[in-house]
């Protein structure tokens, strides 16, 4: 019989949209979520229990198997590769004598590996039952490994293993303008909804997670859809590997940015808001949930805001369960609504049909935290700086191969090539901006800006020297979309699989000419077919690596023609094995 | 001058198939005069003749479970101008790779050694017998493959109209009804 659920699901309401924060609080306690439980979770919410087994199987942070009492998640993003992470994940692994995925034989422990953690700056990086550990040594690793063989509780672990810096190298307007708590909202109130609509649209702000579609469009849609129950929600779920900024504005300007949802929740007439924060930023909680007890007791939360009749509006924090899939605004609105993370079908879109089908409003953090400066200060100062179609500026999480990883703030239009200079990198190879998803610049592309108008940034700024080899780098993020796609349609699922697999072929020089031309056209084929943004990317930065690393490739074939995708003769080793023949037949010959 | 046409020679096998692919090409019924008219057979179950010489056109029923459909296979190859994989087992593995789960030492275990209502058993070792792959793969995993054709089985018409295109010298265009995936 499962342990008794009564006291979570009391803290919840019994609330089936809040599944997702459930068998959150479930894994938090029992360390996974097992089929006892899940039918009792089922009972008492009055849901289907394949729904609830699908969202708790769904998530990569839910283990529908038992896992150990300490379960340790390395980061997998390419930065963690570059900086030592095989090297030290092997060591633990040898450790507690434990192969990756699996569980010690004592229970005691369970290592495997996840996406990108945004913790890149300062990778290696792991995850322990959810709680961060940043810049892994061996000294680290070892004291890990010490402590779980101890059994220590997590809360006795050293405070400074969780400790997680916000390296800040640039600043401009955003970061720099020092902000008072309700003054943004002052101004907001003092202009009134429609004006502030007006402000933003005026300011040309867009959106800053990636899409770059017009804020102030997006509030006017929101404000013209009709009924009463509307909401504002920030997109937290900071996952392109590679990105960190929102990581800085949550931990170091959490008022802006609540600020900024209740300007929006000002514009648009929403009475709730929530903020979606990603799984693997738990560190950031306890400061996210003090800053809203701060501001319900200061009057810039809750009913009457700042003494407005009728300005009523609260924001409940909810935690993701590591999906990437869930930084797409409708997926994450499943997932808020306790649902796996799949896209809806759009149109509609969330401006009419967003949370439980309500006009909803989805600003990425770093949108949210320019439209209160946009109330604040107005649009003529956004537009002062950046450039024609992208205002103001752009957070750059910048990592890979560099003297100072961290936060740089930009006017947009900023060459790539000022970036690299004031970051000290040196002997570039190749820039990934924007993530797995964006674009991959080669060495005679440094002129290239960060704009709408050139080279859009959604955060991620990663930088490979000469000794990186592109192919690897390309791997990785094969690895990370294999794993995160979410399943729903055929040529996302089955696509970004094949080219893992191809990829892992030419990686370890078994490639063939066949396998670069089958890569090429998995590539447009998810670009062309694919039910999400996730799918339509997944192949963009091995199609730039075509244009501009072809080489790479060619270099690693093992051959022109096709060979076998697997070792023919070592297919019969079982065979061979359990009929004790060693005969010449029970061999394949040599290829010559 | 117009010189008579030569035939072409066309080889076929079925490898870890049901010959479902072989019955579904008899299946074009009398069309098989006209085809004959205009293809030679080499290798094939329909001749018995056992191993292949240079052929035009290569065509093959069902995946790769054992050596010896490697070794046919990679004959087929290297003397076939155009491979085609015929069917579900040859395009994707089709129901032999239903044993992809389980661990072929443990199948051969269970089926000789320890099932049920077996007694004395032993594992046969002859080696005459090919010894099993530890997977089963489709075609395309150990040889380029040039067309695939599917289907369980890919019908009749299908066929027909394949290898008319096919020998007309036009490229293949399967229309409307003829791909299945079942």
């Amino acid at each position: 019989m499962p342990r008794d659920l009564s006291g979570i699901l009391a803290r919840h309401r019994n609330d089936p949209t809040r599944l997702v924060q459930i068998l959150r609080d479930v894994m938090e306690a029992d360390g996974w979520i097992s089929p006892p439980a899940i039918t009792a979770l089922a009972d008492a919410l009055g849901l289907p229990r394949a729904r609830v087994e699908g969202v708790a199987g769904f998530y990569a942070f839910f283990a529908t198997e038992p896992r150990g009492r300490y379960r340790v998640l390395f980061s997998d993003n390419i930065t963690d590769e570059m900086a030592g992470s095989a090297e030290l994940r092997q060591r633990l692994l040898d450790a507690f004598h434990v192969r990756l995925g699996e569980v010690s034989r004592d229970g005691l422990v369970s290592i495997d590996v996840t996406s990108c953690t945004g913790l890149c700056d300062q990778g290696p990086a792991l995850l322990v039952n959810g709680r961060a550990i940043a810049r892994l040594t061996h000294a680290r690793i070892g004291a890990i490994a010490a402590m779980i063989r101890g059994g220590a509780p997590l809360s006795e672990w050293p405070d400074n293993l969780f400790e997680v810096h916000e390296h800040v190298e640039r600043e401009d307007v955003v970061l720099a303008t020092p902000f008072a708590p309700g003054e943004a909202l002052d101004a907001a109130i003092a202009r009134g909804p429609e004006a502030t609509l007006g402000e933003v649209e005026r300011s040309l702000l867009r959106g800053r997670g990636g899409a770059g579609f017009p804020t102030g469009q997006k509030w006017r849609l929101c404000r013209a859809a009709p009924g009463r129950e509307r909401y504002v929600v920030c997109n937290a779920d900071e996952g392109e590997p590679g990105t960190f900024k929102d990581r800085l504005l949550l931990a170091r300007h959490a008022d802006l940015v609540l600020e900024g949802m209740t300007v929006a929740a000002f514009a648009v007439g929403a009475p709730k808001g929530f903020v979606y924060l990603r799984a693997e930023y738990p560190f950031l909680v306890p400061g996210l949930e003090a800053a809203l007890a701060r501001r319900r007791h200061e009057g810039l939360l809750g009913v009457r805001i700042r003494g407005v009749e009728g300005f009523d509006f609260d924001i409940e924090l909810h935690v993701g369960a590591g999906a990437y899939v869930c930084g797409e605004e409708s997926a994450l609105l499943e997932s808020l609504e306790g649902e796996r993370g799949i896209p809806r079908n759009r149109p509609p879109y969330p401006v009419t049909h967003g949370y439980l089908q309500k006009p909803t409003v989805v600003n990425n953090v770093e949108t949210l935290a320019k439209a209160a400066l946009v109330a604040r200060h107005g649009a003529d100062w956004l537009r002062a700086r950046g450039t024609a179609r992208s205002t103001g500026t752009k957070l750059l999480s910048v990592s890979g191969d560099v003297a100072r990883p961290g936060i740089y703030e930009y006017p947009f239009g900023v060459a790539v090539k000022q970036v690299l200079e004031d970051a000290g990198a040196r002997r570039v190879q190749a820039v990934q901006v924007g993530g797995p998803s964006g674009t991959l610049l080669a060495h005679n592309e440094l002129e290239r800006r960060i704009a709408f108008e050139d080279v859009p940034c959604a955060g991620a700024f990663m930088v490979f020297d000469e000794s990186r080899d592109m192919i690897d780098v390309l791997h990785n993020f094969a690895r990370f979309f294999a794993h995160e796609s979410c399943g729903f349609c055929t040529p996302c699922r089955v696509g970004t699989t094949l080219e893992r697999q191809m990829l892992a072929r030419v990686a370890c020089g078994k490639g063939t000419r066949k396998d670069v031309k089958d890569l090429g056209h998995v590539a447009r084929l998810m670009k062309a077919a694919s039910h999400c943004g996730l799918g339509m990317t997944a192949g963009n930065a091995l199609l730039d690596a075509f244009a501009k690393f072809k080489p790479s490739f060619d270099r690693r074939l093992a051959s022109l023609d096709v060979l076998p995708v697997f070792d023919l003769d070592e297919s019969l080793a079982e065979a061979r094995e359990v009929t004790g023949r060693d005969d010449v037949d029970a061999h394949f010959p040599e290829e010559p | 001058m117009a010189a008579e046409k030569k035939k072409l020679r066309v080889a076929t096998a079925s490898l870890a198939g049901c010959f479902g692919c072989h019955m579904s090409l008899l299946d074009i019924d009398e069309r098989i005069v006209a085809l004959l008219e205009l293809v030679e057979l080499d290798r094939s179950p329909l001749t018995d003749l056992k191993h292949v010489r240079p052929c035009d056109l290569g065509i093959i029923e069902g995946g790769l479970c054992n050596a010896e459909n490697v070794h046919v296979l990679q004959a087929f190859r290297k003397n076939c101008k155009v491979l085609v994989a015929l069917g579900a087992c040859a395009v994707n593995g089709g129901l032999p790779a239903q044993r992809n789960h389980l661990d072929i030492r443990d199948c051969l275990q269970t089926v000789y050694l320890t099932g049920h209502g077996v007694r004395r058993g032993f594992i046969p070792n002859d080696p005459e017998l090919p010894l099993p792959l530890d997977k089963v793969h489709p075609l395309h995993d150990v040889v380029r493959i040039d067309y695939f054709l599917p289907g369980c089985p890919p019908p009749a018409d299908a066929i027909w109209q394949f290898l008319t295109d096919l020998i007309a010298g036009r490229t293949p265009q399967l229309g409307h009804g003829l791909i299945h995936y079942d």
